[in-house]
């Protein structure tokens, strides 16, 4: 029961806690719970199937542009259902014609994701309807749109939880142990993939189509940021990517140093990031929190 | 026509310089460096510092350029890919790491890039000249581009294929497993075969700066590519990257010139996609 209390408590006071901050502090709050829903909605597909994903912000920032081109048409809510449809149909697309091969590919095809749909939707915006560039005017509060984010994130981390007990679950982690034993004992390698790839694509995108209204002004190269792929990769490994509070964990500490280090040091800043990116693939390829747990193990040893 | 046809195939000669590298540091090394357009980058704005600062003409540099980049190739995969290898049981987990740590190379390199050079779109005029080809007037600067990617690539693939170096790199390539049953030290050619790929990286940075326009945050697109030629030829398979090369640069300058030039990285993906679904070990099988 307290496995479920506790989070539970923890919500309700993540939820109040607009109410006695500035307006800069929830600025702060709502990109940490941004970037906690994101780092966890990479792991639910990444971290089990270790297959990296590079394109993050080719969903985030779909789902920022789709609000963009239909904020004044639809009524928000639908607006939302529509971008986690499109973030949807991409991963279908994606998925299936690069996850039946070897992981490498899936990769390599993700690496260049954002790039391609930055170019298309330019090339879109200046060819077809001749605008670059479009305002959201949204009548959503900051507070709102926190409390979304932090729905979100609640639903990604409970989502992943309910399926690292389903049968679903178990498959993700026997395909990223080992492919050829996972395809033995009778997974359907494709399909556990792709389902998990999918799930993971609409949570991103909606994440981008949440936070859109802060930008008020969207345009191609805004949205479609590489750095915003790049973070939530290192997020998800420092925390563990495998774990279930791994992601967020990682998430809030690093979001923090690097609105410090963008607001001191903008012009150095992604010298830091790479150097801190390397830094946790070849200290802590497992993450902390599997560091943590070496660390308790060897101590018990000790006593023993 | 003829003119899309000869700028495609100048275009598609860097392409190929590009791809041959990656497909050597995949290949033997085992590193899937995505990095690399960077490392190319660093060559480029070498060689464009040094020819407005000093007036070195490029073709000079590059008797400097690629060496150093033979040397960095060197140094890299000592201090930060050989923990790599030397940790990781399988292939995959290689792979894995490999990707993660080269894509913390990437922002690290582009960010030194983007405080030492600026943002700014970069290029030089240098042998800007007509030169009439077929009756279709090129470039100098294009030729000579496309010149130093035949005699490198040309080297290359006779080295590979003719001498008792080439085979040692050949059997590494198909297996790392075996090869050191037969005396030779997998470490030291996996070294070689990144350092070399490094130095055609360096080489294909010195073509770039020599006729096209780049910037410090246009790595990826030089990865991309590369990374599509050689999955196209074949991993590992030197003439296929070099065959793949010439005819995505052939692609693309059709596309840019008959549709549209803000669509050759949407014709390189369809390219990509085609190939994966129709024949995932590429078009000229494994090398």
């Amino acid at each position: 029961m307290t496995r479920l209390l506790l989070p539970l408590a923890g919500l309700v006071v993540l939820a109040a806690l607009p109410g006695f901050v500035s307006e800069y502090g929830l600025g702060l709050m709502i990109g940490a719970v941004t970037y906690v829903t994101l780092a966890s909605a990479w792991a639910l597909f990444s971290g089990y199937t270790r297959y990296i994903s590079l394109a993050t912000v080719a969903f985030y920032g779909t789902g920022a542009y789709v609000v963009a081109v239909l904020n004044e048409v639809l009524p928000y809510p639908l607006v939302l259902l529509v971008a986690a449809l499109i973030g949807g149909a991409m991963a279908l697309v994606v998925g299936l014609s690069t996850l039946r091969l070897a992981g490498v590919y899936f990769v390599i095809f993700t690496f260049g994701l954002s790039e391609l749909v930055r170019q298309l939707i330019t090339w879109y915006e200046v060819n077809v309807t001749g605008t670059l560039g479009r305002y959201i005017f949204l009548d959503i509060s900051a507070r709102g749109i926190y409390w979304q984010m932090l729905a979100l994130a609640a639903v990604t981390i409970g989502l992943t939880a309910w399926i690292h007990r389903r049968p679903l679950g178990l498959a993700l982690r026997v395909v990223g142990d080992d492919e050829t034993v996972a395809a033995h004992s009778g997974i359907n390698l494709a399909r556990t993939k792709l389902i998990a790839f999918v799930l993971s694509s609409v949570i991103l995108t909606l994440a981008g189509a949440i936070v859109s209204p802060r930008w008020v002004y969207v345009e191609p190269s805004i949205v479609f940021n590489p750095t915003v792929s790049f973070l939530t990769v290192i997020m998800a490994l420092l925390g563990g990517a495998n774990r279930l509070v791994g992601p967020a964990l990682g998430a809030v500490p690093l979001f923090l140093t690097f609105e410090w280090l963008s607001a001191n040091f903008p012009d150095t800043y992604s010298i830091f990031m790479g150097l801190l990116f390397i830094g946790v693939v070849f200290a802590l390829p497992e993450g902390v929190l599997a560091g943590v747990d070496r660390l308790r193990a060897r101590k018990l040893r000790a006593a023993a | 026509m003829l003119t899309t046809l000869i700028l495609g195939l100048v275009l598609g000669g860097t392409y190929a310089l590009l791809a041959l590298g990656l497909t050597l540091q995949y290949g033997i090394a085992r590193i899937m460096n995505l990095a690399y357009g960077e490392l190319t980058l660093i060559a480029a704005f070498v060689v464009v510092a040094a020819f407005q600062a000093a007036g070195i003409p490029p073709l000079a540099a590059l008797i400097a350029v690629v060496p150093a980049g033979y040397a960095l190739g060197w140094v890299l995969y000592t201090v930060m890919m050989r923990p790599l290898v030397a940790r990781s049981e399988s292939r995959g987990r290689l792979e894995i790491d490999s990707i993660l740590a080269t894509f913390g190379l990437l922002f690290l390199i582009q960010g030194v890039l983007l405080v030492s050079f600026g943002a700014n779109f970069t290029s030089i005029s240098y042998l800007d000249r007509g030169v009439n080809v077929f009756g279709v007037s090129v470039a100098l600067n294009r030729l000579i581009a496309f010149g130093i990617c035949v005699v490198a690539a040309g080297a290359l693939i006779w080295a590979l294929a003719r001498t008792r170096w080439g085979l040692v790199m050949r059997a590494v390539a198909l297996t790392p497993g075996s090869a050191p049953l037969v005396g030779i030290d997998v470490n030291r050619v996996a070294r070689q075969g990144f350092a070399l790929g490094t130095a055609l990286a360096a080489a294909g940075g010195v073509s770039v700066a020599m006729y096209q326009t780049f910037s410090a945050t246009g790595g990826v697109v030089f990865t991309m590519k590369a990374l599509v030629i050689v999955i196209m030829g074949g991993v590992g398979n030197v003439a296929g990257a070099l065959i793949a090369g010439l005819a995505l640069g052939l692609i693309e300058t059709f596309v840019s010139t008959t549709i549209d030039p803000g669509l050759t990285m949407a014709a390189t993906f369809l390219i990509f996609l085609i190939v994966l679904l129709w024949r995932p070990q590429g078009l000229f099988g494994r090398g």
